[in-house]
């Protein structure tokens, strides 16, 4: 099938004008898991077909696109996705996270933070966030009907029963417009905050499970916690050993089998633009932060080139 | 030994060439046509056409072709092809009494009008292999021409179903009233819904995997959520489409497919409404699959029994076990999503884990709240939870 015989998009029309009228719903009630009859698409179930429809279905032409995966433009999935796009809309894909009105991601929330007018899209794997105490859709939809919630709760009071802390450290569960708990795809809790009276738009596609949500901007979004056991963070006693950021969210990369780490940003962009601006980490002048480095400017490369 | 960590674009390309030399294999011997894979891998092309939920035996073939065999990858790609296709029209329902038949066998009777015709199958063949078939460039023998039975070839052939129907022995398949009139559901165009209807879990069976549904199937004749069943009927043939265009008002024949049907007759005690009698599990597939609508009704039977007032203890009769995990596009995808990176979760996992280890080994009493120096609260809203 060449390029040209495909749709813009991908999607046919009124198959994006049936995830439009889902994604209203979605942002009519705030945190809700919208029913949607999602399509098979060309990239396999759990590998973000639900972002790719959504963001199939809103995309225009003037639109400038960012794909990350795990914080990053350059992991393979993020590069395939991306390259899905250029191939079935020839929209502009950017890696600056300023500079794009979509953002597809798996995984993180960008550590730039986005303002009014981008959407936020991210790939959901299990939306329910209910599911893994309650498999049945049957029960778990009747919990949301009744805001009955106290499963969850029951199960982040028995991590501190046995474990003296929640230990839940992605995926940990929302509550959204003070109404609906809602999963957040397994972002790291670190990411949570920057839900939470957000300025821009997120939108939440789940493929496989056929389910669309979505966050308004300027929607609370409280991170579940008790009292005695607020919520937490993530916080390193360390920076980035690349580009020094002492307030992202960093990686740690095994360099070599004697023990060697080395800690960086996930953000890929976040990382590359510290250090164009001339921050320097501890390692920065390490060999194997050099290597690191060498293959990421190569990688930036061929993307210029792909771009081109 | 320095461990590379990151690199896209490059890898992949280079990734996507050994695949294709791979998948063309020494090309000193001849490529594969699609025509070839169309007539000689019939069992595949039904297969990938069963699950991939899309009549075509050339583009089924062109999909084994390019998924180098790989019947699942070939079922996706035509899935994902399905996806850029418009719906046009909903047939009329296919009447599979009036099919052409080649294959038509029952259990439940040693004979019956129209009789049995073994027709094409390995029942009965000796599984040993034929060494005969590796001689390249063998002419293989002619098919024999069909014995003169003194059947008509359009003699009628009606369903075994219908004729225990006739008696009353076997419960009327007719829709539900609120069912009757309504369009046909689609799976396609309307997400999948608990509790869901006969028509939709029949249509997401129809797609499911064919080795799930087999051992779902199988698990029910072991014990789990029995249903004695006897194969009332399988029939393999032709059946024509029809649709009724807007402007026309009347139905019209758009094509012949080939399906493969198995009633199954299953034993039923009664309930407080119904009286004794047999009732039935239907399985239909795209294509001659045999196997797979077999298994088919099995669980089509065991997913009935809220309607026949039956216990549900078994796997088998669990709605949502069998429907949300039939789907072989489906399971393939989430399963092999394991190989993406999940170095973010992985880190956040291992931050977590190092410090259980420390509290533990520090001592650190449950009771007493521990407060790591790395942790910050954050939340700064008043909702939390006493």
């Amino acid at each position: 099938m060449s390029a040209d015989a495909i749709t813009f998009g991908y999607l046919d029309d009124q198959t994006k004008r049936m995830i439009r009228r889902a994604l209203l719903k979605a942002v009519a009630i705030p945190g809700y898991q919208v029913p949607f009859a999602g399509r098979e698409m060309p990239l396999p179930y759990g590998w973000g077909t639900g972002g790719i429809q959504v963001t199939a279905s809103i995309i225009g032409r003037d639109d400038v696109l960012k794909v990350i995966d795990q914080g990053a433009d350059d992991t393979t999935n993020a590069v395939s996705i991306r390259r899905f796009f250029r191939r079935v809309t020839g929209v502009a894909a950017t890696e600056k996270t300023a500079e794009a009105t979509l953002i597809q991601t798996r995984h993180r929330i960008p550590e730039t933070p986005l303002t009014t007018g981008q959407i936020l899209i991210y790939q959901v794997p299990i939306p329910e966030p209910l599911r893994s105490m309650e498999p049945r859709e049957t029960e778990t939809r009747k919990m949301h009907a009744l805001a009955d919630y106290g499963v969850m709760h029951v199960k982040l009071y028995e991590d501190i029963a046995r474990h003296g802390r929640i230990a839940t450290a992605y995926d940990y569960p929302v509550r959204v417009n003070g109404r609906h708990v809602m999963a957040p795809s397994p972002i790291p809790k670190f990411d949570n905050p920057k839900m939470h009276n957000a300025p821009f738009l997120q939108l939440f596609g789940a493929g496989r499970e056929k389910r669309l949500y979505a966050i308004p901007p300027y929607t609370s979004v409280v991170s579940l916690d008790f009292e005695d056991h607020p919520f937490e963070v993530q916080r390193w006693d360390r920076v980035c050993d690349l580009c020094g950021a002492g307030d992202s969210y960093l990686d740690e990369v095994v360099t070599d089998d004697t023990g060697g780490r080395l800690f960086v940003c996930s953000d890929s962009e976040y990382c590359t633009t510290r250090r164009d601006a001339g921050h320097r980490g501890p390692a920065a002048d390490s060999t194997a932060a050099g290597a690191l480095g060498a293959t990421l400017s190569a990688v930036a490369r061929d993307r210029t080139e792909d771009r081109a | 030994m320095y461990v590379a960590v990151k690199g896209g674009e490059a890898a992949i390309d280079a990734a996507h060439r050994q695949m294709a030399a791979a998948r063309r294999g020494d090309p000193a011997v001849p490529p594969l046509t699609v025509a070839q894979i169309r007539a000689q891998m019939g069992f595949a092309v039904a297969r990938v056409m069963a699950e991939g939920a899309l009549y075509d035996p050339d583009l089924a073939a062109l999909a084994l072709k390019q998924a180098w065999g790989d019947v699942a990858e070939a079922i996706f790609l035509l899935r994902a092809y399905r996806t850029t296709l418009p719906r046009l029209a909903a047939s009329e329902p296919v009447d599979t009494a009036h099919m052409v038949v080649r294959r038509r066998v029952s259990a439940a009777f040693k004979d019956l009008p129209g009789g049995q015709v073994l027709g094409p199958t390995f029942d009965y063949t000796h599984r040993l292999l034929d060494f005969a078939l590796a001689a390249e460039g063998q002419a293989s023998e002619a098919a024999p021409a069909a014995p003169d039975d003194g059947r008509a070839p359009d003699a009628p052939m009606p369903r075994v179903a219908d004729i225990l129907g006739g008696e009353g022995l076997i419960e009327p398949e007719t829709a539900p009233a609120d069912e009757a009139t309504a369009p046909v559901p689609d799976l396609t165009r309307d997400p999948l819904t608990y509790p869901a209807d006969r028509a939709t879990r029949l249509q997401a069976l129809a797609r499911g995997d064919e080795g799930f549904l087999l051992s779902l199937a199988y698990s029910t004749q072991r014990g789990h959520g029995g249903t004695h069943p006897f194969a009332g009927e399988i029939r393999v043939g032709e059946v024509a489409v029809e649709i009724v265009p807007e402007d026309l008002g009347f139905p019209v024949v758009i094509g012949d497919i080939t399906v493969c049907e198995c009633q199954m007759i299953n034993q039923f005690t009664g309930s407080r409404t119904a009286p004794p009698q047999f009732t039935r599990g239907y399985g239909l597939t795209l294509g001659y699959n045999e196997r797979k609508a077999m298994a088919m009704a099995l669980v089509d039977r065991a997913l009935r029994h809220r309607e026949l007032d039956e216990a549900a203890t078994a796997p088998a009769q669990d709605e949502e076990f069998v429907l949300s995990h039939a789907d072989v596009v489906e399971a393939s995808g989430f399963v092999q999503h394991l190989k993406l990176p999940h170095y973010v979760d992985f880190q956040a996992e291992l931050d977590l884990v190092r410090r259980l280890r420390r509290a533990a080994a520090e001592g650190v009493s449950h009771d007493a709240p521990e407060g790591a120096p790395e942790d910050a609260p954050h939340n700064t809203s008043a909702e939390t939870t006493p």
